[in-house]
Formats: structure tokens, C-alpha cells, sequence
């Protein structure tokens, strides 16, 4: 079953030679426009823009996750979504293999090789939909599984790879448990023997024994067939278990990247420390009292000049008001966006 | 287990919703107590009957066909189990007060933070429209809301959720409760957020004395902030204790396994422990241990009776059967 579902893929680029990275973005920003009623249309005054990713550069190498985390609006979603194409980037590439990803060829072609899979179990599957129609329907629309007997037994093959009995077949959603859904999601996305699956917050909905279910069947699909992930989370534990390496996020900014355990173990940039030094470790002999990150967010309609993070940082001099800083190497393969990187650490 | 020192003592609380037909039991027979100024913990999965749990103690089931079906719950001399519709509201909001965990939701949207403030210091603490605006800045001001003086005019819309978490907090304050009982209260929240809502409820506590009860699914929340802290599985509890003896020293399978499964006890490269299986069916609840589909140490003695707690040194309570042979 595992080589058939690398094998018997006819997208497959067999032609291009193994490049180093599968997946890179470089320079990649995504802003939207603000909405406007009447009355300020009316005004004249130019519409607000979000910049929800600012010039993101990451690569993804084959059979590699890459985590990627940060608190709500730091524009992880909106990144992930860029890289699966709903979303078009305002500015930036997306290469697949060193080449363009308009290469690959439409947007449906793209989607043989990048997949989706959401937090929500609930609402991202059909709810009207027994699992046996929205696994064949993922096929049929791209043309796979052969005829109708075929695809209900490849239906069977795709449910029995992530963990559910194929007697579940003919079941609705509803009928199914949270963690179940996730299951549905996930043989969904394989269904397409895509290389790259972008899962965003696909654990966060789910109870702590379930989630180490999910999270154990994510690592078996990656080592079977040998998928790259980028991963997308808030829980950090969770990330790190998972994660080879780690990108964090920070108002639409990579301000640190690292192997995962580099940054957990020698993370260089505050906000990364702060957001270490937030979770709350499960053990009682070790209770973290000193206080951890003041204030929230700054309005991303409005970032601060300079450094994204100088509202917040312990650390920060008029300098890192004055100019943004860059994201510089630290150690090799350490970036990290910080002027008094040297300094602090 | 009712002692001189407890504010709150639950006994057997029996909590029951009637849907279509069948009846769900959602806390069968869970007891337990509150002692002044502890921070004590709930923790459990979803539908444990957690939540269920501390909605009962206040009655406030948000229109979903409930009933406390059984025991009692002591609080200041009182049984709140079977005090008339009334008199609950006389307690509920002044001494005991609630914070929930959606802040988005938990506020009137039309009502500026001002006024829903104001509300319960007029209701229950009986002060005039000026006393109480004053003294809805000195909350808000307490509760870590900068400028709290020109905040009382704005709308829930204008604050993000961990400013209307720490709204809720004010509110709940307001009338100063000797128990604040607290459902999931940063689960909505990004891990700094929590980290300050947490830290000020720590704050808080220590300030005033009152006792806290957080509800939470995040072992890490209670190992950072509970004093005792009670495991619940199915509608019981499976295991209770000092935090630090239920960490050091986990008395029941369904503890462990709920520990081992934590990503941030697995070993880099290691896979992780799930739990086998999932939570029953509370309609139809399995006989005996309510654990025991799941349990890796099942025997024949645990499929037959449903065990209580008892204890398994001073302070520290199992319902698992092995305990003792399994060297738990």
C-alpha cells in the first residue's frame, strides 16, 4: 500500500532532478485591502492595508516538517493558505522544485502536489457527505481511482492508512468523533498522493489523548511516504515534538528560524523567549512566577516603526525604533531578526 | 470528607440532562471540597462532565434541560442543592461568581463595559450610580486594564480577548465572592495572553483570600497554578490530591496515561502515548470502572463494581481498584 501510493502517481516529476528544497518562497507578502462602508469611500481617503505576511523566505527540503508558530494574527494561517494557493500572494515566489509553481501547471494541478488539511474537523468536511463520497470525490475530481469499484477499495485502502475501519464508510460526519474527523481530513488530503501537506492548527481542536493519536499518525505518514509538512500551531510542545525544524511569527514577520531544538533550547530572539518562558510546563515542582510578556499585539493595521516586536521587548533602545531589522544568521542555519541579537545573548 | 476548614463541600453530586428521550448523567456521584483561598483544580477531557460540574453548583445550565438529581453542596451554611430559584440569585454573582471561557460571547454587546461593571455593584452591593462608577475603575484598574477611566465607556467590540477576560474578572469581582469559579478561562486565549490572565488570577487570590475552582483541560495550567487539584473521567472523579502529589505520583491508569500522552514528556524522536480507544457513551455508561475499556490493567474484579475513592496517602485519593498491586 505504501509504495502504491508514491508509485502510482502520475504527477509525479520524475523529470526534474532531486533539488535540495521541494518547496521555497522568497520575499513572499500577502496584504489585504481594508473593508469600506459608503461613508468612507465617500471620504477620498485611501483604503487601510493589512500586511498580514511580510517577505517571508522558507523552504521546505523533501520528507522535512517545517513548524511554523506564533499567537492569532501573526499571519501563519494566511502563509499557509498562500503556499496551498487559496490565497494569491500580493508579492513574492512560490517555487516547487526551483521552479515557479504556475510551472506545475493550474491551480488544480498544483493541488495534486500541495494538500490542505484545517483545525476545524467540524467544519471542514461535508456534512451531508458519507466519508465513502467525500474520499471519491477528492478522486473523481482529479481523475483517479479508475472505475467505481476500484475507487470504493481505494476508498477502503485510504481509510485503513489513517487508522479508521473501512465499515466507517458509509457513515456522516456526524456520526463521528472529533479525532475521527481529523482522520477523515487527513486520508482526504492523501488521497492525492500530494509531497506537501500544509496542516493548519490541525490538532488544536482535539482532546490531549486524541491529539497524540493525530500527531503519531502525522509522523507514520511522513516516514511510509515520505511527505513534507509544514506544520502550523500555536501549542508549541506540540510543535517542537513534531517539528525539524521551526519558523516563529511574529506580526506577519519570520523573526527566528532553527532547528527545533536550538530554538527550544537556545532561542536568541525576546519574542521567542517570551513565548518559550509563557507555556505552562506541566510540572508543579517547577512553577514560572516571574512575569512573562507585557501588553498585546500592536494593530496590524498600524505596526510599529522599526523593530515589529520594540512595543513589547524588554530589550529595546531608541535604535530598534528607528530602523527594521533584518533577519541575520546567528549560527548557521539560526536566523534571527534582531539588531541586539550579539548583545542579549 | 466534610471538614470544619472547607468553604464548599460537594457530596454525590448527581447531575442529569434530559434529552430526547434518554437521560444523561453527566456527574454521577462526585464529591469534593473547597477549602478557603486554595486554587482548586478540575481537569479532565471534554465531555468529562467538568464544566457540568461547576454549572451545577451555581444552577446555571444556560437553558440545556438539566438537573442537580442528587446530593448535596455546603457553601457558607448553607445547601445550595436545594435552595429555591431566589435565593440562588441572592448567592449566585455575589458570593460565588462565574468567568467562562468564551470572553467573546460572555459580554453584552450593547452595553458599554461601564454599565454590565455597574450592573452587579447596584444589584448586589446596593451603591448609588456614582459610587458604583468609581468603584468600577478601581476594578478595572486592579484587573490590569490601562486608562480605566475612559474604558468604561467603550463597547466589548473595542477590546481584544484578553482585555474582555480581564472584564470578566472585574465583573466577577465586583462583589467581592469568597469563590470565583473559573471554566476554562484562557483556553480561548494565545499563550502569553494566558500567561498574564493566569498570573492575575494568582495576583487576585492572594489579595482577597478567595478560593478559586478552575476548570481546565491543560495539565500544564494546573501544574502551574492549582494547589489541589481533582481528575475527572465519565462523570467521577478518578483521581484527587495536592497537584504536586498527583504529578510525583499519578494514583490512577487513566492519570498516567493522560501525562504520558503529553508531547512535552515524550522524549525527542519518540512517538507519542496516546490513549487507546475513546470516552464512553455517558447514555449508556459501561458497568464497573468507567475506565476499564481503556485501561491496560483491567481485570475481571473492575468490569463489576463502579469504585469510590479512597485514599492512597494522607491527602491523596484514587478510584482505581489496583491501585495498591499495580503499585501505582
Amino acid at each position: 500500500m505504501s509504495a502504491a501510493l508514491v508509485t502510482t502517481n502520475p504527477a509525479s516529476p520524475n523529470a526534474v532532478p532531486q533539488a535540495d528544497a521541494l518547496l521555497e518562497i522568497r520575499h513572499l507578502s500577502k496584504s489585504f485591502a481594508e473593508n469600506r462602508n459608503m461613508l468612507q469611500f465617500a471620504s477620498g481617503r485611501p483604503a487601510r492595508v493589512l500586511q498580514a505576511v511580510r517577505d517571508v523566505s522558507l523552504s521546505v527540503r523533501p520528507g522535512e516538517t517545517l513548524g511554523v508558530v506564533g499567537e492569532s494574527g501573526c499571519g501563519k494561517s494566511t502563509l499557509g493558505r498562500c503556499i496551498a494557493g487559496l490565497y494569491e500572494p500580493s508579492a513574492g515566489d512560490v517555487l516547487w522544485q526551483g521552479r515557479p509553481l504556475s510551472a506545475i501547471g493550474n491551480r488544480r494541478a498544483a493541488s495534486r502536489q500541495i494538500q490542505m488539511i484545517f483545525q476545524d474537523p467540524y467544519s471542514s468536511l461535508n456534512p451531508r457527505m458519507t466519508l465513502q463520497q467525500t474520499l471519491s470525490e477528492a478522486l473523481k475530481a482529479h481523475g483517479l481511482g479508475g472505475s467505481g469499484k476500484q475507487r470504493i477499495e481505494r476508498v477502503e485502502e485510504l481509510l485503513l492508512t489513517v487508522g479508521l475501519p473501512p465499515r466507517l464508510k458509509d457513515r456522516l460526519p456526524h456520526a463521528l468523533s472529533g479525532g475521527q474527523r481529523q482522520r477523515v481530513s487527513i486520508a482526504r488530503a492523501l488521497a492525492l498522493e500530494p509531497r506537501l501537506i500544509v496542516a493548519d492548527e490541525p490538532v488544536s481542536a482535539l482532546d490531549a489523548s486524541v491529539q497524540a493519536q493525530i500527531i503519531n499518525l502525522f509522523e507514520e505518514l511522513r516516514d511510509k511516504f515520505g511527505i513534507a509538512f509544514i506544520f502550523i500551531a500555536h501549542d508549541l510542545n506540540v510543535v517542537r515534538h513534531i517539528s525539524h525544524r521551526i519558523a516563529v511569527m511574529y506580526l506577519g514577520e519570520v523573526v527566528e528560524l532553527a532547528e527545533a531544538d536550538a530554538l527550544f533550547e537556545t532561542p536568541r530572539h525576546p519574542y521567542t523567549k517570551a513565548l518559550l518562558s509563557a507555556i505552562p510546563w506541566p510540572d508543579p515542582e517547577h512553577r514560572v512566577t516571574s512575569t512573562g510578556l507585557e501588553g498585546e499585539l500592536p494593530d496590524p493595521l498600524n505596526p510599529p516603526a522599526g523593530c515589529s516586536f520594540s512595543t513589547r521587548c524588554c530589550w529595546v533602545e531608541a535604535a530598534c525604533q528607528a530602523q527594521h531589522p533584518t533577519l541575520d544568521t546567528f549560527d548557521p542555519g539560526h536566523l534571527v531578526r534582531c539588531r541586539r541579537m550579539r548583545e542579549i545573548n | 470528607m466534610s471538614t470544619a476548614t472547607s468553604l464548599m463541600t460537594v457530596d454525590g453530586l448527581v447531575t442529569r440532562f434530559n434529552g430526547h428521550g434518554a437521560a444523561v448523567t453527566a456527574v454521577d456521584g462526585v464529591s469534593f471540597d473547597i477549602r478557603p483561598g486554595e486554587i482548586f483544580g478540575l481537569v479532565g477531557e471534554s465531555g468529562c462532565g467538568k464544566s457540568a460540574t461547576c454549572r451545577s453548583l451555581i444552577r446555571l445550565f444556560g437553558g440545556a434541560p438539566a438537573e442537580v438529581a442528587g446530593g448535596s453542596i455546603l457553601f457558607d451554611g448553607l445547601d445550595l442543592a436545594t435552595l429555591n430559584d431566589r435565593r440562588m440569585e441572592d448567592i449566585r454573582g455575589a458570593r460565588i461568581a462565574m468567568i467562562f471561557q468564551d470572553p467573546m460571547t460572555a459580554l453584552n454587546p450593547t452595553m458599554s463595559i461601564g454599565e454590565q461593571i455597574c450592573e452587579g455593584l447596584r444589584r448586589h452591593r446596593g451603591l448609588g450610580r456614582r459610587a458604583a462608577r468609581e468603584e468600577a475603575v478601581a476594578l478595572l484598574a486592579s484587573v490590569g486594564v490601562t486608562s480605566p477611566g475612559s474604558r468604561l465607556n467603550a463597547y466589548p467590540h473595542q477590546f481584544s480577548g484578553g482585555m474582555r477576560q480581564r472584564v470578566l474578572i472585574a465583573i466577577a469581582l465586583a462583589c467581592r465572592p469568597k469563590l470565583l469559579i473559573a471554566d476554562e478561562p484562557t483556553t480561548a486565549l494565545d499563550v502569553t495572553i494566558q500567561d498574564q490572565i493566569l498570573k492575575l488570577i494568582l495576583r487576585l487570590r492572594d489579595d482577597s483570600g478567595m478560593s478559586v475552582l478552575l476548570v481546565t483541560h491543560d495539565l500544564g495550567v494546573v501544574a502551574q497554578t492549582c494547589d489541589r487539584v481533582a481528575v475527572m473521567y465519565a462523570g467521577r472523579i478518578a483521581e484527587m490530591g495536592e497537584t504536586r502529589q498527583i504529578f510525583r505520583r499519578p494514583a490512577h491508569p487513566y492519570t498516567r496515561a493522560l501525562l504520558d500522552a503529553l508531547p512535552a514528556h515524550a522524549g525527542r524522536g519518540t512517538k507519542l502515548k496516546p490513549i487507546g480507544g475513546e470516552p464512553p457513551n455517558l447514555a449508556a455508561p459501561p458497568v464497573g470502572c468507567r475506565f476499564h475499556p481503556r485501561c491496560a490493567h483491567a481485570i475481571d474484579r473492575c468490569r463489576q463494581s463502579l469504585p469510590d475513592l479512597h485514599a492512597v496517602e494522607p491527602g491523596h485519593e484514587s478510584a482505581c481498584l489496583r491501585v495498591e498491586e499495580l503499585g501505582l
